[in-house]
């Protein structure tokens, strides 16, 4: 079994990504700093458009071609990932780094045998023979669940389910042993039995070979199952991070307390369900204090002009909300959050 | 085999009455698939029924063959009493038929059309049933339900690519709420939607409902949601129900292996329940081998998809479960 550990594998240092567009360009990611440990689980969350995407994409060099690194480094085995070039990058990803998709029915080729394709990564980072490298993508098969995985290479992506498929993916990333998994949203296409098998599969990986994860969604339930720590982003900035703990019984920025009352649980039975008002900001010009207070009923003067920094809650929490400034009032917390905030208190009694 | 009697409490109305529904594609043939096999429940007047299972269930198919998009193989399918397996194409009765029942489909982005403006989308189903007395009565209408489902008026001459996802579902139910319908199948309504987004969307829908008092049909995978906008829950597996009874009841007290399986997987937004879980496999050997099995009543309001010799397991065990609650 192996634990996470505090040393890090990979530091995203001050990234900022824009778009180019007719409009002018969009800021994607507007500064974003973290660190990837050793054989943690990393989630990011946040909505649709709040960069959690374009972050890991960075990561493996898969911008789209209207994107431009405007800042920022990404160190990976001492050097800057974006000074790479493109052959130093192919030795990286797909070998280092892997990367699982949402959809398993378009990230696997619809023409091509599946062990063929589980084996290409070996193929193409090794030296390995054709021979060699199909009975490994048979153990890796085997390892992610597939039966009968000796006798099915020849088989097509068609003939499988969508679980099976997202498994087959899964054992192409694998097959070389990568140190970074990034997986983004790998089982929102998925139900959720099959889900809570895949997710099961992931951490069974990653105790056996000590991997990396560094895990996209939007579900609140996923993240509290796998990650070791939480990122949650906002409008292309990470607003908070933490323990998993501390994220969920400790949260201290309001998007994030926003997120967590949005979740119906099965004991939900008020009569509506708790919304964030408004939408995302627009981020052609993003605004200029904290980009959320549009939305936050708890907002304050500062929040509209200026940017909050990060405020450390503990060594490993910290939120960028001016509400944690000493002279910041108290404010009545939602009643979902109180709850959650007496949980992490009965915690430290003890 | 079960009989109007069983799945129907005798105290309120029925809109919907699904009867022994058998839906086959490809019947004898070589790809045939049994997507629905022998069903039968009933929908009540104003409730909301949500339909759970997971893909390849038969859910989707299921809700397709209540608005007639497929014609059933066996088995009859009654609307307000009238049998909807009947209709012929083009006939009044039809036509009438699919005005007061309507559908809000998965994908915000594939069902609307792009060409059109959200105007002509919304007044579609208006103009063909000649709802609207005159073009300002049509307008009156296309904004008063724009209104209704939260976007506004400068939104009518927009096309729907200039929409977010959450927007173009308010867009989808505006569509179906236009033609003043009784009956409205969403199917998975919120699937692809964020989780805030979602929440917004669910509060619409009830909002509508308690106001015109709408029967929905709540086809979803995402648990947590379904039990919160549905009164009673039916769960399908390998295209035949399994379990229903009230959405409480389903969650607090599950009975078929199915189910339990299937509420063991929902992930909770709390880290020490999530370290405790133990996902629960479901073996269909356990619950689906070819002896005959009906849907059986083993406590009130509590039904599951039971062999004779199975029933008395499952009283038994809902009484332990209600006794234990106690």
């Amino acid at each position: 079994m192996v634990q996470p550990t505090d040393s890090p594998i990979l530091s995203v240092e001050n990234l900022r990504v824009d778009f180019a567009t007719f409009a002018g360009p969009v800021h994607a990611i507007r500064d974003v700093s973290f660190t990837l440990n050793k054989g943690e689980t990393l989630a990011i969350v946040g909505e649709s458009g709040s960069g959690k995407s374009v972050t890991v994409r960075s990561i493996m060099g898969l911008l789209a071609n209207n994107a431009r690194i405007v800042a920022g480094r990404i160190m990976f085995q001492d050097a800057d990932i974006l000074k790479n070039t493109k052959r130093q990058l192919n030795a990286l990803r797909g070998n280092d780094i892997a990367m699982i998709f949402q959809d398993p029915m378009t990230s696997l080729d619809p023409t091509m045998p599946i062990g063929k394709q589980v084996a290409e990564p070996l193929r193409l980072h090794t030296s390995i023979s054709e021979k060699k490298a199909l009975a490994e993508a048979v153990r890796v098969l085997q390892l992610v669940g597939i039966q009968d995985a000796a006798e099915r290479l020849k088989d097509y992506p068609h003939q499988f389910s969508g679980g099976q498929r997202q498994r087959i993916v899964i054992a192409m990333a694998i097959i070389t042993q990568p140190q970074i998994l990034l997986a983004d949203e790998p089982t929102t296409a998925l139900d959720v039995t099959i889900q809570a098998q895949i997710i099961h599969l992931l951490k069974e990986i990653q105790a056996t070979t000590g991997t990396s994860i560094i895990f996209i969604t939007h579900d609140l339930g996923v993240v509290a199952g796998i990650a070791d720590r939480v990122a949650v982003m906002y409008a292309g900035k990470i607003v908070e991070y933490g323990m998993v703990d501390e994220i969920f019984y400790n949260p201290q920025h309001p998007y994030t307390w926003g997120l967590l009352e949005a979740m119906p649980t099965l004991t939900t039975s008020a009569d509506r369900l708790y919304t964030i008002p408004g939408t995302p900001p627009d981020l052609l010009a993003p605004p200029p204090g904290d980009a959320f207070a549009p939305r936050n009923p708890f907002a304050m003067q500062i929040d509209l002009a200026e940017q909050p920094p990060f405020f450390p809650v503990s060594p490993t929490h910290a939120a960028a909300t001016w509400l944690l400034h000493p002279a910041a009032p108290q404010v009545t917390l939602p009643p979902e959050i109180a709850r959650r905030r007496q949980i992490w208190a009965a915690r430290f009694a003890h | 085999m079960t009989n109007d009697s069983v799945t129907t409490s005798a105290k309120r109305p029925v809109l919907v009455q699904v009867d022994h529904l058998v839906q086959t594609f490809n019947p004898g043939k070589k790809d045939e698939v049994k997507a629905v096999q022998d069903i039968s429940f009933s929908i009540y007047q104003g409730e909301t029924l949500g339909l759970v299972g997971e893909s390849g269930s038969g859910k989707t198919t299921t809700g397709r063959s209540l608005i007639r998009l497929y014609q059933p193989t066996g088995g009859d399918v009654l609307f307000a009493g009238q049998n909807i397996a009947r209709l012929r194409t083009g006939s009044p009765a039809m036509r009438d038929f699919r005005r007061k029942v309507q559908m809000i489909f998965q994908d915000p982005y594939a069902s609307l059309n792009p060409r059109m403006k959200v105007k002509d989308i919304i007044a579609e189903g208006i103009d063909i049933h000649h709802l609207a007395a005159s073009a300002a009565d049509r307008d009156n209408r296309v904004n008063a339900l724009l209104a209704q489902v939260g976007l506004n008026q400068d939104h009518a001459n927009r096309y729907p690519h200039e929409f977010s996802g959450g927007q173009r579902q308010r867009i989808g139910i505006a569509r179906a709420l236009a033609v003043e319908p009784e009956f409205i199948i969403a199917d998975e309504p919120i699937s692809a939607l964020d989780v805030s987004i979602q929440a917004q969307v669910v509060n619409l829908l009830k909002d509508i409902q308690a106001k015109q008092g709408l029967t929905y049909l709540f086809i979803a995978h995402d648990l947590a949601m379904v039990k919160y906008i549905s009164d009673r829950i039916a769960v399908m597996h390998n295209g035949r129900l399994v379990e229903l009874a009230s959405a409480d009841e389903v969650y607090n007290h599950p009975l078929h292996p199915y189910t339990k399986s299937l509420l063991s997987a929902i992930p909770i937004p709390d880290p020490a329940i999530e370290r405790q879980r133990t996902p629960l496999v479901y073996d269909p050997r356990e619950a689906e081998d070819n002896r005959p099995r009906q849907l059986v009543a083993v406590y009130p309001e509590h039904y599951v998809w039971a062999a004779a010799d199975e029933v008395a397991a499952y009283q038994a065990a809902a009484v332990r479960q209600h006794r234990e609650e106690r």
